[in-house]
């Protein structure tokens, strides 16, 4: 059996991107993601890396920018309000086709909203956020595990495809202790021919840039990463089914909500309901293929969410409103119970939606 | 034939986009002369900001990156912590460094980041079509202020130079023009010093070069330059306001 | 499949997210899965504070306890809350050197411990939270004490080896009390 250690699940993400080979931490401090920074910061000095708390977001993310520029594994955290501050530099830094990862441990908005678990930033991690045309990939642990093995896959599928990794975690996987192992981390490296490294009179000079005043160029190189996010979309969509085999009903969930939908399904399963859950793991690219077979078979859909309803938008899309959809959702760092979600079960089987 | 004039090798061979009488072009050749002299070429990677400097970028052979507005000094700290060995500069101008990216600008000082700042000032914002600076001077027309800067209004300009002075940060501090033949040279000299300060270890440098903007200040560029000489330098003394190193060695 | 959710509230100050990392550090050495999950921000500060500790011997669903197996209260508000959300069957250890109500439901298993006053007079006032595990420990069926030295060992820090002494105290305390 591999070794266990209890860690936090912000905790998890530190040691985790350190396994994963970076060395560069930029941030600044807001609840309840501190401890990613507090890890850092006692780890980074013993092993050659660099932490630097940033006079602010902006700042934070745009030293990532140029960290990322330079080539090397770099990565900022925050939490909702931070995220909001840091869209400039994720436009930017998908503007310019530089790889890092960004933690959002969500809390609730809008505004400054609270510092209980939330997963209300979906629409701004899945949708945008910054200006402009672009994706990120963003992964949802739904465990402290997942903390730490997504996090290195987020580093791996940034530097593959040249374009930021974000962690949405929340709250309570955040500050919650599970067992981990490190043993399974497949860590991989690319090569970085763009990166600024300077030209030491051997090549021409690298340029990273987001700038292209001629529209027909800016075009160009926006077809070129829209075919980059189509491998990616082709390739990387990750999640979990649970229960699904000869299930009527659907629930799906991701993260936190996710934990507390097994409970529900497990229940409404003794009670009966042929009911299964579908978790999402990337929330882009959306696993649209398992919702799809998932519409050709079920009743109807319960989609369990942290905030008034995001990702439902993404299932009745990506079905096809093919099933009906039913919310059951809280929000403001209210989470539903088991007995909540096991109820909006028995009423997708009651045909109320 | 001899040679006695030519493009230094760390400028691009291309034309720039400046308008006609822009000093931009002569502070462009002044850094790449110093990184030509210092033979740094190489292993320098510089910072383009959001203005009329934006595409900087293309005029320097060095590896460059364009920064957000306001963002050139974090983008360069990242880029210096990551690699320390390499010699890493901004060029930004007023609005970008004094306004919107002040914090930037003061907590980069602050951290003594190892770093080489060069600062435009010409009291407007050239790029967007003559807008009011954080260094306009009172009084001063543009776009967004028609009657003139009403400091009771608006606020007084900011003493860039002055205010980093203020902090035990920064190494290097010192403020140069490029209206006459003389200035150039001596705006030459700090920008050279503010590299050298980085070669050596010795931290945050940055260069304020006072200049002119014919073009949104609606005049020529000769009366531009007359102009930085009777209205700018008065309110921007041309002086080191810090220089670490050398206090030490005085004492 | 055996599951036990135990559910410590109390003011922050007492330990509570102590004792609970220490339960949970127990069933990561007896190889159960564990979720560990504190309430967290500013309310931690003299306010109140909950941990909640999931041993199972199959994965550990939802993190939040809704319906404790073990309720450990340490002061009259965490009991007022959560006493009502015990299972039937479940128990309640209840620190009654803090606490003068009584437990009025009859389907519950009640501790009543004056943890706070034993840790007093047994000059480890900051151990109560200690006390109440020990006696967990000693009485719930699904738990047991052994194996707690390694526990504690494992938990404080070397820089304070003192304590490692009397935590074993604190616990055998709690053991033993009738």
């Amino acid at each position: 059996m591999a070794e266990r250690v209890l860690m936090k699940g912000n905790e998890a993400i530190a040691e985790a991107a350190i396994r994963a080979g970076c060395r560069h931490y930029f941030g600044y401090p807001i609840t309840p993601q501190t401890e990613i920074a507090a890890y850092m910061a006692k780890k980074m000095p013993k092993i050659g890396g660099v932490f630097l708390q940033a006079e602010s977001e902006i700042a934070s993310i745009n030293m990532v920018y140029g960290a990322a520029a330079a080539g090397v594994r770099v990565m900022t955290s925050s939490s909702s309000p931070g995220i909001s501050l840091k869209a400039e530099g994720l436009s930017y830094i998908a503007g310019s086709d530089v790889p890092a990862l960004v933690v959002n441990v969500q809390r609730g908005g809008p505004g400054l909203g609270g510092i209980q678990p939330s997963q209300s930033d979906y629409f701004q991690a899945t949708k945008g956020g910054g200006h402009g045309d672009y994706r990120m990939i963003v992964l949802a642990p739904a465990s402290v595990q997942e903390m730490a093995s997504l996090t290195i896959k987020g580093f791996n599928l940034a530097d593959k495809y040249l374009m930021t990794s974000m962690i949405l975690a929340d709250g309570t996987i955040g500050q919650m202790m599970e067992p981990i192992s490190f043993e399974d981390a497949e860590i991989e490296t690319y090569e970085k021919p763009w990166a600024l490294t300077g030209t030491e009179g051997k090549r021409k000079h690298n340029v990273v840039n987001s700038l292209y005043l001629k529209p027909d160029q800016l075009e160009v190189k926006n077809f070129e990463r829209y075919e980059r996010y189509k491998v990616v979309e082709e390739n990387e969509p990750m999640w979990e089914e649970y229960m699904m085999e000869d299930a009527e009903y659907c629930v799906v969930a991701f993260g936190i909500a996710s934990r507390v939908a097994k409970n529900a399904v497990a229940a409404a399963r003794a009670e009966g309901i042929k009911v299964g859950l579908i978790r999402p793991i990337t929330l882009w690219p959306f696993p649209k293929k398992a919702l799809a077979a998932a519409a050709d078979k079920v009743k109807g859909f319960i989609s369990v969410e942290l905030n008034m309803g995001q990702m439902i938008e993404d299932i009745k899309l990506y079905t096809q409103c093919k099933r009906p959809v039913a919310l059951c959702c809280r929000c403001g760092g209210m989470i539903p119970s088991p007995d909540e979600v096991l109820e909006s079960i028995r009423k997708a089987q009651k045909g109320e939606f | 034939m001899a040679v006695v004039f030519e493009k230094p090798k760390a400028l691009a061979d291309i034309p720039l986009h400046y308008c006609p009488g822009c000093p931009h072009g002569i502070i462009h050749r002044l850094v790449a002369e110093v990184i030509d002299e210092l033979g740094i070429e190489g292993k320098t990677i510089g910072v383009a900001p959001v203005g009329c400097a934006v595409m900087a970028y293309d005029y320097f052979n060095c590896d460059m990156i364009e920064a957000a507005h306001g963002r050139a000094p974090a983008t360069a700290t990242g880029i210096k912590r990551s690699r320390p060995e390499n010699i890493v500069f901004t060029y930004q101008g007023d609005g970008d460094l004094a306004s919107i990216g002040m914090a930037e600008t003061v907590h980069s000082a602050a951290r003594n980041e190892n770093i080489t700042v060069i600062f435009v000032n010409n009291a407007i914002y050239g790029m967007t079509g003559g807008q009011m600076a954080p260094t306009s001077l009172p009084g001063q027309v543009t776009q967004t202020s028609p009657y003139g800067r009403d400091v009771n209004h608006c606020g007084w300009p900011i003493k860039v130079c002055e205010m980093l002075a203020t902090l035990e940060g920064p190494e290097y501090i010192t403020r140069v023009a490029v209206n006459n033949v003389k200035n150039v040279k001596n705006a030459k000299k700090a920008i050279k010093k503010a590299f050298e300060n980085q070669i050596a270890d010795k931290g945050f440098s940055l260069v304020e070069v006072v200049s002119a903007c014919p073009t949104n200040w609606g005049m020529t560029p000769q009366k531009a330059l007359e102009w930085v000489e009777s209205d700018m330098l008065p309110y921007y003394p041309i002086g080191v306001y810090k220089d670490r190193s050398a206090a030490k060695e005085e004492k | 499949m055996k599951t036990t959710q135990i559910l410590i509230a109390g003011f922050g100050g007492q330990g509570i997210l102590f004792a609970g990392k220490f339960l949970a550090y127990k069933g990561l050495l007896e190889e159960q899965q564990i979720s560990w999950l504190p309430s967290y921000g500013p309310e931690m500060r003299g306010g109140t504070a909950n941990c909640n500790v999931i041993l199972s011997d199959t994965p550990v669903g939802s993190p939040i306890i809704t319906a404790p197996d073990v309720l450990i209260a340490m002061n009259l508000p965490s009991l007022q809350k959560y006493v009502d959300t015990v299972v039937p069957g479940g128990q309640i250890y209840v620190d009654s050197a803090l606490i003068d109500a009584k437990v009025e439901r009859t389907d519950v298993e009640v501790f009543y411990i004056p943890a706070t006053q034993m840790a007093k007079d047994n000059g480890i006032a900051s151990l109560a939270n200690m006390i109440i595990v020990g006696h967990l420990l000693e009485n719930h069926p699904e738990l047991s004490f052994e194996g707690t030295d390694e526990v504690v060992n494992k938990l404080v820090p070397p820089k304070k080896a003192a304590l490692v002494e009397l935590n074993q105290k604190a616990l055998a305390l709690g053991k033993n009390y009738k």
